[in-house]
């Protein structure tokens, strides 16, 4: 039965993807493709529909998949069945943690981890500044072009955005929530209406 | 509104009598969904709205812990904000807390990808909304920055910690290093800087128990 398969492919999806939501495109990509849920060519098309929708891409794609295999009840077992095993994993590791939290050996691991995170939060942000602020980037030929002809690499329009969200943060203090309604505002106007 | 005491768990010997408000299931509903609804561009990006609505507006968790839970969920498989919903329900209002807060991550998304794929508007060749989202990019840039530099004043001590987190985020943005094995030579290395330089992680552990943390 397609739902029960739904709800079992994508459990397994969500199992196997460690390393958050892109991860999961490349795990999720050859279940899809090859029990031809999608097209490869619709396969990019939800990609690009995930990353511009809030939310988790891995339930994005979830509810997509399953809506267009077998209407909306596939797309509530598949969203479902990809966060089944978060869900489950979660609750035996977060009271597992909260069990021992004073423990010695959990403090001095996650002193450790805690410096890996701070350094992935910062990669998260060059991450997306490559798609964001860059017309293009290759990481071996950047620092050449940036100091040769940065005009070329550069998209200044959303270098202005960036710099305004940053001052709106720091010097204002304004509610993340606001400042993303605000930048979607001036993206329609800076790269759609100039 | 509620107010109740909690006898924290008795633990290292020692046992905490802490106040807090209770939280009600339909709050923490309404906040993971407003998370849903604001989160563009992975797992960390919703790190600034968690940080405003659950940290200093509903104050139902401390910034140190959500660091931790953060960490958690990057190492678990899943996405990101799953896991991070999952647990933050959890240690806010325990199982139901879990679920409600899950939940309330996945419903924006569901409703909006299911409208969307019934009349599969194609987002790409919709020039308004491609240009929505390329002002929202620079946007998610500036509020993730300003996250891992709140992140790194609370967790960075000394320059062996500071040279730690430079050097992951170069591997994580421009190697193929993946992401598990870097959690996991963190945490080796928090046994490794135990023995170099003890006091630095005693005086943690000292804070820790000041401040009643849990996870």
């Amino acid at each position: 039965m397609i739902y029960v398969e739904l709800l079992i492919t994508f459990a397994k999806i969500g199992l196997l993807s460690f390393g958050g939501g892109y991860a999961m495109i490349s795990v999720a990509r050859i279940d899809v493709l090859s029990n031809a849920w999608l097209s490869p060519s619709e396969f990019v098309d939800i990609i690009a529909i995930a990353e511009m929708t809030p939310g988790p891409i891995a339930v994005n794609l979830a509810t997509f998949v399953g809506f267009r295999t077998a209407g909306f009840l596939g797309g509530l077992v598949a969203t479902a069945g990809v966060a089944l095993p978060s869900f489950v994993l979660i609750l035996l590791v977060s009271q597992l943690l909260i069990k021992y939290q004073s423990h010695s050996a959990r403090i001095v691991i996650f002193y450790g981890i805690r410096l890996v995170v701070t350094g992935l939060i910062f990669a998260a942000a060059i991450f997306l500044a490559q798609n964001a602020v860059f017309n293009s980037f290759e990481t071996g030929k950047i620092i050449r072009i940036l100091l040769t002809e940065p005009l070329e690499v550069l998209n200044l329009r959303a270098i202005l955005i960036l710099i305004l969200a940053l001052i709106a943060q720091l010097k204002f203090k304004i509610n993340p929530v606001v400042i993303i309604i605000c930048s979607a505002i001036a993206g329609i106007l800076l790269f759609y209406v100039l | 509104m509620k107010v109740h005491l909690t006898l924290g768990e008795a633990q290292g010997g020692y046992i905490v009598l802490f106040e807090q408000r209770a939280v009600s299931l339909i709050e923490l509903f309404l906040a993971f969904a407003k998370i849903g609804c604001f989160t563009f561009g992975g797992g960390f990006a919703m790190i600034p709205l968690i940080e405003q609505v659950v940290v200093e507006k509903k104050r139902w968790l401390k910034h140190e812990d959500m660091i931790d839970i953060l960490a958690v969920s990057q190492a678990l498989p899943g996405a990101v904000a799953i896991n991070s919903a999952t647990f933050i329900g959890q240690k806010v209002a325990g199982g139901k807390g879990a679920f409600v807060a899950t939940l309330g991550v996945i419903l924006p998304s569901v409703i909006i990808i299911t409208f969307i794929a019934s009349f599969f508007l194609r987002m790409e060749s919709n020039l308004i909304v491609s240009a929505a989202f390329a002002g929202v990019r620079p946007a998610v840039v500036a509020l993730i920055a300003v996250a891992a530099y709140k992140v790194f004043k609370k967790s960075v001590k000394d320059k062996a910690d500071a040279i730690v987190v430079v050097v992951t985020a170069l591997l994580a943005a421009f190697s193929d290093v993946h992401v598990i094995l870097l959690i996991i030579i963190g945490a080796a290395l928090g046994f490794v800087m135990q023995k170099v330089q003890p006091e630095k992680i005693m005086a943690t552990i000292g804070r820790k128990r000041q401040s009643n943390d849990i996870c």
